[in-house]
């Protein structure tokens, strides 16, 4: 009878290991698969374990982290943002027309003087951030699907880019000759030399990620952000400002594209009026993997973060083994459908 | 406070609605730290009596006073702001959010750091543990609250409406998804409530329960108030009498059918969810009515929704015509020639934006395909108009919206996509809920016509009346137990309350 009841005990046991080992890879999934990556591409390529790489692929990362920033925010009350490559853009030729060097030929403004360099990165964002509370009063107030508003402001946005990119005297024509100060921004860094130093968009991109993470950790408004993508009817009948707050969301996110727009280009040293297209999707993606939930209410900043900085590794760390870029395709996209169908066993319902 | 004697009182309250008058002068009082029991059958007018107190409904006739002043909630946060708190049957928590700020929702508490406000996390953990402590309760205020169970999710409402400073908090069916340590639980909190001077609004069928925890008891029936009573001064016997014994006749329609030999044979099935039914055995007779009897919670969705496959199984074994099946999906149960019309008509039952036609012809689609693959249309509308003609169905074509009928019109829809299946056997889970008085009498003819060809039907309601009225046997549950099987012809509302309430 006691040896029963040992073994009875030790499958208990067993069993409940087993099934905090299930639950423990389901809850650390997407850090698993980050980890497997890193661990694969090495092993096929040991010097992709350098710092040299680390900083390629942290400055790849910076302006998606910004994008993803914004987006995570507009996911997390249940919407989505569909115009955020375009809001890129248009912030990408706004501060790169007002920021030319006085010299260069084709100056879109060739009158006006130099200006300090924080305002043509104010008006991008402003610009921006208009687009952002246009995109939340539609939702808010008209109670357009999110999908559907941004989908909108998408097309419009780039409409309002292009016209602001191709005028005289020279037409659609890449704006070229940014100044010195503005290509620093995105290309300069601190430190020694290449290597042990670390660019300034990168630390850029981790201020706003630490600043977002307090905005939804430690303030009311990011609290209510959770309850009204969590349950919508639960934070409209305590009292939560849910119009309000997505008016907030939307514009705080357009900032962010205004910011990561003007980053573009300094870091490519010009703009298009095609800057930005699709980001918007990667950027999606990369908090989905993440574990930001499409339908509302759950994620965190350092997932979001994570999420991008796993399909940086994945572009930058294949192509270094010399990866076909098509077969890179396919493995983003197989990575973006396992991590969420894995991440999603957390919160389905237990029967 | 001031000191009134009634913290609320409803006076005279009367509310129609078009074809039936919902409530008839009812009056309630109530005392401040004092538990006022709300009871009556489903329709007596419980719930609507709560929905004019929360601005929901404006009554057409009587008054609201809160605390000794006149008043008129337009919304049920306006309620909510004066203290009136209301915890619903389903609650509304925000899932994957710890307690504490599932507590605070709307008036998270911050704390100013220069030009910035932050949440102020100890101080919002101090006061949940602080009030939880004051109320008795266990809960770990930073867990998820999908993690909590459902009584746990239902103290945490409490602990918010305490916290918003209710003064008179309602109880819509509290218990109904608890278990007895649960409501143990439950009725100490309610104690420590009344010490604090909380009123509460209890509403519930549980007799016992309520003899237990109120201190005054209102029966209602039909709209009209039969009394209120000291609860001291009631027994059982006396609540079942005054909660029904009313006129029966001319409220069914005559009925011809005759029961031949078994079609459905059910031995011993547990359902393999925690906390349903278990060990039911009953037979079903061709050309039966069975009706099947209990309060909201007795498990008798669960069990139907069990033999038609949509629900898993743990023992137990079901015989169709004297054969063992095994019916693993809705789709077998349909095949065999089942029918099942569920309970929710607006969540599983209706199709709001498609027509007549195409919810009509949903569950029998691929009859109508011709051999090319395309839908044969001219048919399926000959078949939808004939259903239309022989259910009555009120429409102005079978090209209309379902969403635009009545409730009883779109029911009468859904029982001829049904009916097109060919079904032997039809179970209807409280086919007549939410539907006027005229258009019940309609479903009643259906199902007595049905009944008459042939046809067995298994019909759950909760309205006794109507169970009497149509079945042939009655079948009644508690607590997912099979608790009695009456005849019909002999079967009185007493004693089904009796069975229903067996293990209560």
């Amino acid at each position: 009878m006691a040896e029963n009841k040992n073994t009875e005990d030790f499958q208990t046991r067993s069993m409940t290991r087993q099934k905090a080992i299930k639950d423990f890879s389901i809850k650390y999934a997407i850090y698993l698969v980050f980890l497997a990556l890193v661990v694969a591409i090495s092993i096929k390529a040991p010097a992709f374990l350098s710092l040299q790489n680390l900083r390629n692929i942290l400055s790849m990362s910076a302006t998606r982290i910004i994008i993803a920033m914004g987006i995570g925010g507009i996911l997390i009350t249940g919407g989505t943002d569909l115009s955020a490559g375009r809001q890129v853009g248009l912030a990408a030729v706004v501060s790169a027309s007002l920021l030319q060097f006085m010299s260069y030929p084709r100056r879109m403004y060739p009158n006006i003087p130099e200006l300090p360099i924080w305002i043509p990165i104010l008006i991008a964002i402003l610009a921006c951030a208009l687009l952002g509370l246009l995109n939340g009063m539609i939702v808010a107030y008209l109670k357009v699907p999110p999908f559907i508003a941004t989908l909108g402001m998408m097309v419009a946005a780039y409409g309002v880019t292009s016209i602001y990119f191709d005028r005289p005297p020279y037409g659609a024509q890449p704006i070229g000759g940014l100044r010195k100060d503005l290509t620093t921004l995105g290309s300069g860094y601190v430190g020694f030399d290449g290597t042990y130093s670390i660019p300034y968009i990168v630390i850029i991109a981790l201020v706003v990620a630490a600043i977002v993470w307090v905005i939804h950790n430690k303030t009311r408004f990011g609290k209510n952000i959770y309850a009204i993508g969590g349950n919508p009817d639960a934070a409209k009948v305590s009292g939560v400002p849910v119009q309000k707050s997505l008016l907030a969301v939307y514009t705080i996110a357009g900032a962010l594209y205004g910011l990561a727009g003007t980053l573009e280009a300094a870091r490519t040293g010009g703009a298009t009026n095609n800057y930005g297209n699709g980001y918007e999707l990667d950027a999606i993606a990369a908090c989905v993997v993440g574990g930001v939930s499409t339908s509302g209410g759950i994620g965190t900043v350092p997932g979001m973060v994570i999420g991008v900085l796993i399909f940086s590794i994945i572009s930058y760390g294949l192509t270094f083994i010399n990866m076909n870029p098509y077969w890179q395709q396919i493995i983003k996209g197989a990575i973006i459908i396992a991590a969420v169908a894995v991440d999603i066993r957390k919160y389905l319902a237990k029967r | 406070m001031s000191d009134v004697e009634y913290v609320l009182e409803m006076n005279h309250i009367s509310k129609s609605f078009p074809g039936v008058k919902a409530l008839d002068d009812v009056s309630i009082k109530v005392r401040p730290g004092s538990v006022h029991a709300l009871m009556g059958e489903n329709g007596a007018g419980k719930s609507t009596l709560m929905k004019c107190l929360f601005g929901i409904y404006v009554p057409d006739e009587g008054e609201v006073q809160f605390d000794g002043k006149p008043v008129k909630f337009a919304t049920s946060r306006q309620a909510l702001d004066a203290g009136i708190s209301m915890i619903h049957q389903e609650l509304l928590p925000v899932p994957f959010r710890p307690v504490m700020e599932n507590l605070w929702l709307g008036r998270i508490p911050v704390k100013r750091y220069g030009p910035f406000k932050f949440v102020d996390n100890k101080k919002m953990l101090e006061e949940t543990k602080t009030l939880f402590a004051q109320l008795g309760m266990d809960i770990d205020p930073k867990i998820w609250v999908r993690n909590l169970s459902v009584s746990k999710i239902q103290s945490l409402e409490i602990a918010k409406a305490v916290s918003n400073n209710s003064r008179v908090i309602i109880m819509d069916e509290p218990t109904s998804s608890l278990t007895s340590n649960e409501v143990e639980q439950l009725f100490r909190i309610i104690n420590e409530l009344k010490k604090k001077g909380v009123a509460i609004i209890y509403i519930s069928h549980k007799m016992e329960e309520i003899l237990q925890i109120s201190d005054e008891v209102t029966i209602m029936r039909d709209g009209r108030q039969v009394g209120t009573y000291a609860a001291k001064d009631l027994t059982m016997a006396t609540i079942i009498s005054k909660m029904v014994g009313r006129d029966l006749t001319h409220r069914f329609p005559p009925r011809s059918n005759t029961p031949g030999d078994v079609i459905l044979k059910v031995s011993d099935l547990t359902s393999a969810e925690t906390k349903s039914f278990r060990d039911v055995s009953f037979d079903l007779h061709r050309g039966e009515i069975l009706g099947i009897g209990g309060l909201v919670g007795a498990k008798r969705t669960e069990l139907v929704e069990s033999i038609f496959g949509l629900r898993p199984i743990e023992s137990g074994s079901i015989e169709l015509n004297g054969k063992a099946v095994v019916i693993s999906s809705p789709e077998s149960a349909i095949t065999k020639r089942m029918a099942l019309l569920t309970e929710e008509r607006r969540a599983t039952g209706i199709v709001p934006m498609l027509s007549v036609l195409e919810n009509t012809i949903l569950a029998s689609l691929p009859r109508y395909i011709r051999r090319s693959g395309l839908i044969d249309e001219k048919r399926c509308s000959i078949d939808v108009d004939k259903s239309i003609d022989q259910l009555r169905v009120k429409t102005p074509s079978s090209k209309t919206r379902i969403k635009d009928l009545s409730g009883g019109n779109q029911q009468k829809v859904l029982f001829a996509r049904w009916l097109l299946t060919e079904p032997e056997i039809l179970i209807l889970d409280e086919p007549t809920r939410g539907i006027d008085v005229g258009a019940k009498y309609e479903i009643y003819t259906i199902i007595a016509d049905l009944a008459a060809k042939g046809k067995s039907i298994i019909m759950i309601s909760s309205e006794m009346p109507e169970l009497i009225g149509m079945s042939d046997r009655i079948m009644v549950m508690c607590d997912g137990r099979l608790t009695g099987i009456l005849d019909g012809k002999t079967a009185d509302q007493e004693t089904i309350m009796r069975l229903a309430t067996q293990f209560m």
